[in-house]
């Protein structure tokens, strides 16, 4: 097989070569790029640490590894996936490229300031992961007080790391805000925003808001340890729990930062290949936002165990309910997006459905959680890491995976092999459920999480669990192995392939630098597909 | 309390059973019927439908309601332990979970129990944040350091169980297990009768004559400081007028950090005792000044 040569065409790839040209670039696509490849590097990271860990689980001792190097391998992957890989992931590398694309616009509204925001990013990750190949961190991804005062392992440069990558966030959110505001096409209303756009700025607005909390809680915990001012630590007179409200008055939001954006995604797709027009789409877009504002309020729901006051674990669950109606109403309102459509199944449909199912299935045991007196049996144990891991792998990863494949040709210009594509969503989804959904009935059996060793009864659900992580491996390694030589083999994709409505298609694939060679005038609503109007209800 | 969250447990699973097959059943009905066929090219244009999207807010919404009070009334029930629960007192530390009977026994990493006694335990962590956790009994509740926090249970079946510290407290965290031994009840008066160890009251008594605590709070409230007895659970006034319950929280911070809150009419004349008492012996002067109130006519 040869490569096959396109016809030459002005693209953002194509328009200067050489490592300066990438790296001193202020095209968003070209950025997103590079987030790409880093990001990718650091899921790679993030699932090796993970692998590691589903070894060690397969038997009830602590003998691969033991418990000190256990306790830094759940540590490493929940750092490196959360503040490396779900934040940024979607956002960062689909928001960067196609949001200026969806706006009809030339780029960013900060272009430096968003290349700035990669930079940030990567001495964020350098100094992360330099403390965790020093030596390690031990304190779990939480970072709680007061252990992660006490702690001798590299705490402070961790901790300096996600704080140093939270301003690549923070930024990057300024950014899709102005963007959204000032660079919208001609006639681009608000209610003529693709979903993507919507949840993007929803997520925005909370990276904005939330992420400052974050850094300021960790600044605190380093203030703490190198000057032993009392804070947190009840030895020197501070408050462990204080620490844990700043904690989740980010990491709550947070939640929201990852998941939102995979459902716009999945907003996006469900019109393709349907063709038509996302059910309810007012209501849907002010679902995101709803959903970001009512995030703040439910952090306590992490703490009902901690020694809270009971009138404010009331509170918390209340408003933890109410979060739960938007969420809710999306994926009703996705399903009905497909009563009388067009349907094909090409590989994002197959991410995106699989996305409702898993979200579907994260968002009901949320309610378990949420539910006060069940809450007490279930937290702190497998039922929510596996509740957790459907929200953001079943629901992220899978919004990821499916916006990548959906955008892939876009971003490249070429098709990847569609049987491959097909199978790697299916062989994810089969090993997704394989590993974590025994996790829910290991957790309502008591295991605790964060156990380097366990109790022999739990060995026959964690072998399955860890024989499922094998398949997911699987699942998650063939993308690379088909999506890369597709940039040489791959068909050319032309510049509308799923013959899909937003403006991101009406221009050449991959784009040129400036995006359009003249800016669209936008006269429809987004997912504007021929057929008759029709009503329900 | 295990067999009522287990209802609640089931009853949400048989909740959200049917809602995945309901969703996964649509999703797979509208995607076959639906599938893009040469007869079927072109898609329905629907909006949407106000009368459906009022329908799914409103009904998950008034049966989120349902299960929100449903488990906020257990978590008040596990919240409050009945007035003659038995007492254990707790202490954590890294890697291991120290129990002190009311009768006196005291063991590490096993704690035995009465069959169908509420036990009531009071707890404190001497380092991290420790979570006391024994999942046959549904029973979960954070330890913390230099603060005490309370949870009960009753054991319903003889048996051993597991006990788990829930919160990741460093290194061994996944070593810092034992067992909870439910006997039945003459078994355990035997088991229990085995030591000749002062119960904590008396040792708190000890203690309180030892730390010269006695001098200012003399039974006849003849001292410079309050009498004690009966001053577990009662509402004490502030000298800035703010009352609060004395519990186990306030009787702690008395102890060490007494200039805190000054019970009115008294002057704030009474020393710190931070750093001269251990968490047992606080734990021990807890338990006398609780007995003060339980011999109280
Ligand atoms: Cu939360
Ligand atoms: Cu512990």
């Amino acid at each position: 097989m040869s490569a096959i040569t396109l016809p030459r065409q002005d693209t953002y790839l194509n328009i200067n070569y050489g490592i300066r040209s990438w790296l001193l670039t202020t095209d968003h696509k070209r950025i997103a790029i590079l987030y790409l490849v880093s990001i990718t590097l650091m899921f790679v990271i993030g699932g090796a640490a993970a692998t590691m860990m589903r070894i060690e689980l397969f038997t009830p001792a602590s003998d691969l590894v033991d418990a000190a190097t256990y306790n830094k391998l759940f540590t490493m992957h929940g750092i490196v996936m959360i503040f490396f890989f779900l934040v940024p992931s979607i956002p960062a590398i689909l928001g960067n490229f196609i949001l200026p694309l969806m706006l009809g616009a030339r780029d960013l509204a900060f272009p430096r300031i968003n290349l700035l925001s990669w930079y940030i990013y990567m001495l964020g990750a350098g100094v992360t992961l330099w403390a965790l190949i020093a030596g390690g961190v031990d304190t779990g991804w939480t970072f709680y007080t007061p252990y992660s005062t006490a702690s001798p392992t590299h705490v402070v440069a961790a901790t300096v790391g996600v704080f140093i990558a939270g301003f690549s966030s923070i930024l990057t959110g300024l950014n899709f805000i102005v963007t959204t505001h000032k660079l919208r096409a001609p006639g681009m209303t608000w209610f003529r925003l693709p979903l993507f756009v919507w949840s993007l700025y929803a997520t925005s607005l909370i990276l904005v808001l939330a992420t400052p909390v974050l850094a300021i809680t960790l600044v605190l915990v380093a203030v703490e340890r190198l000057f032993h001012v009392g804070i947190f630590d009840p030895a020197l007179g501070g408050d462990p729990l204080l620490y844990q409200h700043l904690f989740w008055f980010y990491s709550h939001p947070a939640v929201y930062i990852m998941v939102l954006p995979a459902m716009g995604v999945v907003s996006e797709i469900i019109p393709t290949f349907a063709h038509k027009g996302l059910f309810g789409y007012k209501v849907v877009a002010i679902s995101s936002i709803a959903i970001a504002v009512l995030g703040f309020l439910v952090w306590g729901h992490h703490m009902f165990v901690s020694g809270m006051s009971l009138h404010a674990a009331l509170m918390f669950s209340a408003f933890s309910y109410l979060v739960a109606i938007p969420s809710a109403i999306k994926v009703f309102n996705w399903t009905s997006s497909l009563y009388k459509g067009s349907i094909s199944y090409d590989t994002p449909m197959l991410y995106a459905l699989g996305f409702i199912g898993l979200f579907t299935i994260g968002g009901l045991t949320g309610l378990y959680l949420a539910a006060l007196g069940v809450n007490v049996h279930v937290t702190d144990t497998y039922f929510i890491v596996a509740h957790f891991h459907y929200i953001m792998v079943g629901g992220s990863v899978m919004g990821y995976f499916g916006g990548l494949h959906y955008w892939w040709p876009k971003m490249t210009g070429r098709m990847y092999p569609e049987k491959w594509g097909r199978a790697a969503a299916i062989i994810i989804f089969i090993g997704f459920n394989a590993t974590f959904f025994p996790q829910f009935i290991l957790g309502f059996e008591g295991m605790p999480r964060r156990y380097a060793a366990y109790p022999p009864e739990f060995q026959f659900l964690n072998m399955l669990s860890s024989l499922g992580a094998v398949l997911l491996g699987i699942g998650y390694i063939l993308p690379a192995l088909y999506l890369i030589p597709s940039l040489w083999f791959g068909k050319q994709a032309g510049p509308n392939p799923w013959d899909a409505t937003g403006l991101e298609w009406k221009t050449s694939s991959p784009p040129p630098a400036n995006n359009f060679e003249k800016i669209p005038v936008v006269t429809t609503g987004p997912y504007h597909y021929p057929g008759k109007q029709d009503k329900v209800g | 309390m295990a067999s009522q969250v287990d209802m609640l447990f089931f009853t949400l699973l048989a909740m959200s059973v049917a809602v995945v097959v309901v969703i996964a059943g649509l999703i797979v009905y509208f995607g076959y019927k639906y599938r893009r066929r040469p007869e079927n090219l072109v898609a329905d244009q629907i909006q949407g439908s106000m009368r459906l999207e009022i329908a799914w807010s409103v009904i998950p919404l008034l049966i989120a309601m349902g299960i929100f009070v449903w488990g906020a009334r257990l978590y008040f029930e596990m919240a409050s332990p009945p007035a003659q629960a038995r007492d254990v007192y707790v202490v954590a530390k890294q890697w291991m979970w120290e129990f002190q009977h009311q009768d006196g026994m005291r063991e590490i990493n096993a704690l035995h129990v009465p069959l169908g006694e509420p036990v009531r335990l009071t707890m404190v962590s001497q380092d991290m944040i420790h979570s006391f956790f024994v999942p046959a009994f549904r029973v979960k509740q954070d330890v913390l350091p230099q603060r005490y926090t309370t949870a009960w249970f009753q054991a319903t079946q003889p048996g051993t169980y597991h006990l788990f510290c829930a919160e990741y407290c460093g290194t061994l965290h996944s070593g810092m297990v034992g067992d909870v031994v439910v006997m039945a009840p003459q078994d355990f008066q035997t088991w229990s009768s085995q030591g000749d160890a002062e119960t904590p009251a008396e040792a708190g008594e000890h203690l309180f004559a030892q730390f010269g605590c006695i001098n200012c709070h003399k039974a006849d409230n003849s001292g410079r400081g309050p009498a004690l007895a009966g001053v577990f659970g009662r509402t004490v006034t502030f000298a800035d007028g703010t009352t609060t319950v004395a519990d186990e929280n306030y009787i702690r911070e008395s102890i060490l950090n007494p200039d805190a809150h000054v019970v009115k009419g008294y002057e704030p004349i009474m020393p710190s005792f931070q750093g001269q008492l251990n968490e047992d012996q606080l734990l021990q002067l807890l338990a006398y000044i609780k007995s003060l109130g339980a011999k109280q006519p």
